[in-house]
């Protein structure tokens, strides 16, 4: 953290890291590879569209969406039930059509629509917090290189938080990925 | 090399690149507004207008201004709840159902599909509120906590369809907002006013691309597209059994939950096919919506089709050999009593005059597949017309029999959520990529076996 603060871009602005821009999918997967192999661990990759070969040669951890999406269909599923017979043989017992108060063959539709319900909104705050979204600025933007990210280029940053992290060794490590060109990211 | 064995149109016209999707889909969106844009808006909310209109005279006077009495107490407003619904259900096959099938020629189409299932929701959801006669407590069919002590009855599919539908309805708008993410981003990018890049900026939240966000993002996607599935079907299954739980001759039926979604299916194929000509027409997107997919979309209409005709064979053959009077009553009073005309308009519309998919002419013919796409809508109104209607006017009691006609309220009302639903759909392709930029890109690279590089699972 203290070595990341003091390092400051060519404009004397604090330094995020430093990102190489690439023209294809494998140029990037490649680099990406040789960057790892060197040691550098801070890393992060910016594709226009999902690229399985590059997440993999990040090698993220594993993805917590699942495992929130299941809690939330737990939870959802629990309620719509509990929902139903707290009303119906608690709250409020009352005979309709002869049939028991706890009718849990009537229950299913609404327990299956709250399930589904609750786990697909997980999904979308799942995937929003594990992606640390919204996030409106971040030190990326400051490139203008990037908003090409959306379109038809490939990034790679290094972060200056990598604690092997040093200016000229990172812009030298990346020039020899054949990088088709270096950014500063300033904070 | 597979395509030209089977002598089928690309996917996607050679020659694109991820940067030319890219820049001609964000053009649709942040180009000038063209004119024709303009029109169809114009006409599309003079379409609500009168919705507005017919609404607010039914706040003034009550649902006796529609045609709706007893016997016949559902007429138009429900015939119109699930032709809407049914709609919805296309959007939620093509973006889910498709995806998990991994049918690449859903790339394409799956945004404006899945905004059609949005605004078809919202419409039918109209209609059972605007039914209610005392809309304004609408939110008594939800359990919440009164002073009334009082609960919605949860042994009734009435009350199921409240959470189908609204459950439906939020899902929906989930998984169209979340595919929205990624594009929203290469808008705010792409934008050149500051005050247009604020505004997609904020809705993008921040989305930059990264690996990792991919990474989380797919998870989601994937398991997003898993919960829809079952829910599409479990959606137009509790709207069957609005019908089939009744003991009504032509409603009380095993046979109603498939049949309803086969219907659904085909009635919002032929409404996405509908939409998607005219739109790669206006916004020149033949290159994205190809005839590829028209094909393949009338080849799904020929199908479901075909189920649905099969429904109409069973429940038919179930009135002869269930021996109950009352069933084959039904059958015959629908072929032959004073509904014949729409019976045999809907034989028509929707057994026989799709047969002409058969042909691979027909199904290379973007006019040949319009029409029949109208006839379709036509016909899947008037099931839902003869269902509903023919069930109800002549049931067990002669003495309780009734005719039922809509009157220009009822007709006023329909035209008016037709004008809702173009509305909302014309506001959606002027400020919203009607396709989805980011999945294309993804096409670009598989389609085209030269391109150098990794290759993704979409």
């Amino acid at each position: 953290m203290t070595k990341a603060a003091t390092l400051r871009s060519a404009a004397g602005h604090p330094l995020h890291g430093l990102m190489a821009e690439f023209a294809t999918p494998a140029a990037l997967v490649s680099a990406l590879k040789r960057v790892r192999a060197a040691g550098y661990t801070k890393l992060d990759a910016f594709t226009p569209f999902p690229i399985e070969e590059v997440i993999e040669a990040l090698d993220p951890p594993r993805s917590k969406v699942p495992a929130i999406v299941l809690a939330g269909g737990i939870i959802g599923g629990l309620a719509g039930w509990g929902l139903q017979f707290w009303i119906n043989v608690v709250d409020y017992p009352l005979v309709i059509g002869g049939r028991p108060f706890n009718s849990w063959v009537a229950f299913i539709p609404p327990t299956f629509e709250t399930t589904v319900l609750f786990a697909g909104l997980s999904a979308l705050i799942g995937m929003l917090a594990a992606n640390g979204l919204p996030r409106p600025y971040h030190p990326v933007f400051n490139v203008p290189r990037f908003q090409l990210a959306s379109r038809d280029r490939y990034f790679l940053l290094v972060e200056a938080g990598d604690p092997k992290f040093d200016t000229k060794n990172v812009r030298e490590a990346l020039a020899a990925t054949g990088a088709e060109g270096i950014h500063e990211v300033e904070e | 090399m597979k395509d030209a064995l089977l002598d089928r149109p690309p996917l996607i016209a050679p020659g694109h690149t991820p940067a030319t999707v890219t820049d001609k889909i964000a053009a649709t969106v942040l180009d000038k507004t063209p004119r024709w844009w303009i029109a169809g808006f114009a006409f599309s909310f003079l379409l609500l207008l009168v919705f507005l209109n017919a609404v607010t005279y039914l706040f003034y006077k009550g649902v006796g201004i529609w045609g709706i009495n007893i016997p016949v107490a559902w007429g138009w407003d429900i015939i119109n709840f699930v032709w809407w619904i049914g709609i919805g259900h296309a959007g939620t096959l093509i973006s889910a159902i498709l995806l998990l099938l991994r049918q690449q020629w859903r790339t394409s189409i799956n945004r404006f599909a899945e905004a059609m299932t949005l605004f078809a929701v919202a419409c039918a959801g109209m209609y059972p509120i605007l039914h209610l006669g005392r809309p304004q407590v609408f939110y008594f069919l939800f359990p919440y906590p009164n002073t009334m002590g009082m609960w919605p009855n949860f042994r009734s599919p009435l009350v199921w369809d409240v959470f189908a539908v609204s459950t439906y309805g939020t899902i929906s708008a989930v998984f169209w907002f979340m595919g929205l993410i990624p594009d929203l981003a290469t808008l705010r990018d792409r934008a050149a006013k500051p005050w247009v890049q604020k505004i997609y900026g904020v809705l993008a939240m921040g989305w930059r691309g990264s690996a990792r966000h991919w990474h989380n993002y797919e998870s989601a996607s994937l398991l997003l597209a898993g919960l829809c599935t079952p829910l599409v079907l479990s959606v137009h299954t509790v709207v069957s059994w609005d019908f089939s739980v009744g003991i009504i001759p032509g409603w009380h039926a095993t046979i109603f939950p498939p049949y309803f979604v086969a219907g659904a299916i085909y009635a919002g194929f032929a409404m996405v096919i509908l939409l998607a000509v005219p739109l790669r027409v206006a916004f020149g997107l033949q290159d994205f919506i190809t005839m590829r997919h028209l094909q393949n979309m009338g080849k799904v209409l020929l199908a479901t089709g075909l189920i649905v005709v099969y429904g109409y064979a069973m429940e038919a053959y179930m009135a002869w050999y269930s021996g109950n009077g009352f069933e084959w009553f039904m059958l015959a009073n629908r072929a032959t009593g004073p509904y014949r005309t729409y019976w045999a308009t809907l034989m028509f519309c929707n057994a026989v005059a799709p047969q002409v998919l058969w042909f691979r002419k027909a199904r290379n013919s973007v006019a040949t597949l319009f029409v029949v796409s109208l006839i379709v809508s036509v016909g899947m109104w008037l099931e839902r017309f003869i269902i509903i209607v023919t069930s109800l006017h002549r049931d067990f009691l002669t003495s309780s029999w009734g005719m039922y006609h809509g009157t220009k309220w009822d007709i006023m009302t329909f035209v008016g959520t037709l004008g809702l639903f173009l509305t909302l759909f014309f506001l959606f392709i002027r400020f919203l990529p009607a396709i989805s930029i980011f999945e294309m890109r993804t096409i670009t690279k598989a389609d085209a076996p030269e391109a150098e590089g990794a290759r993704s699972e979409a």
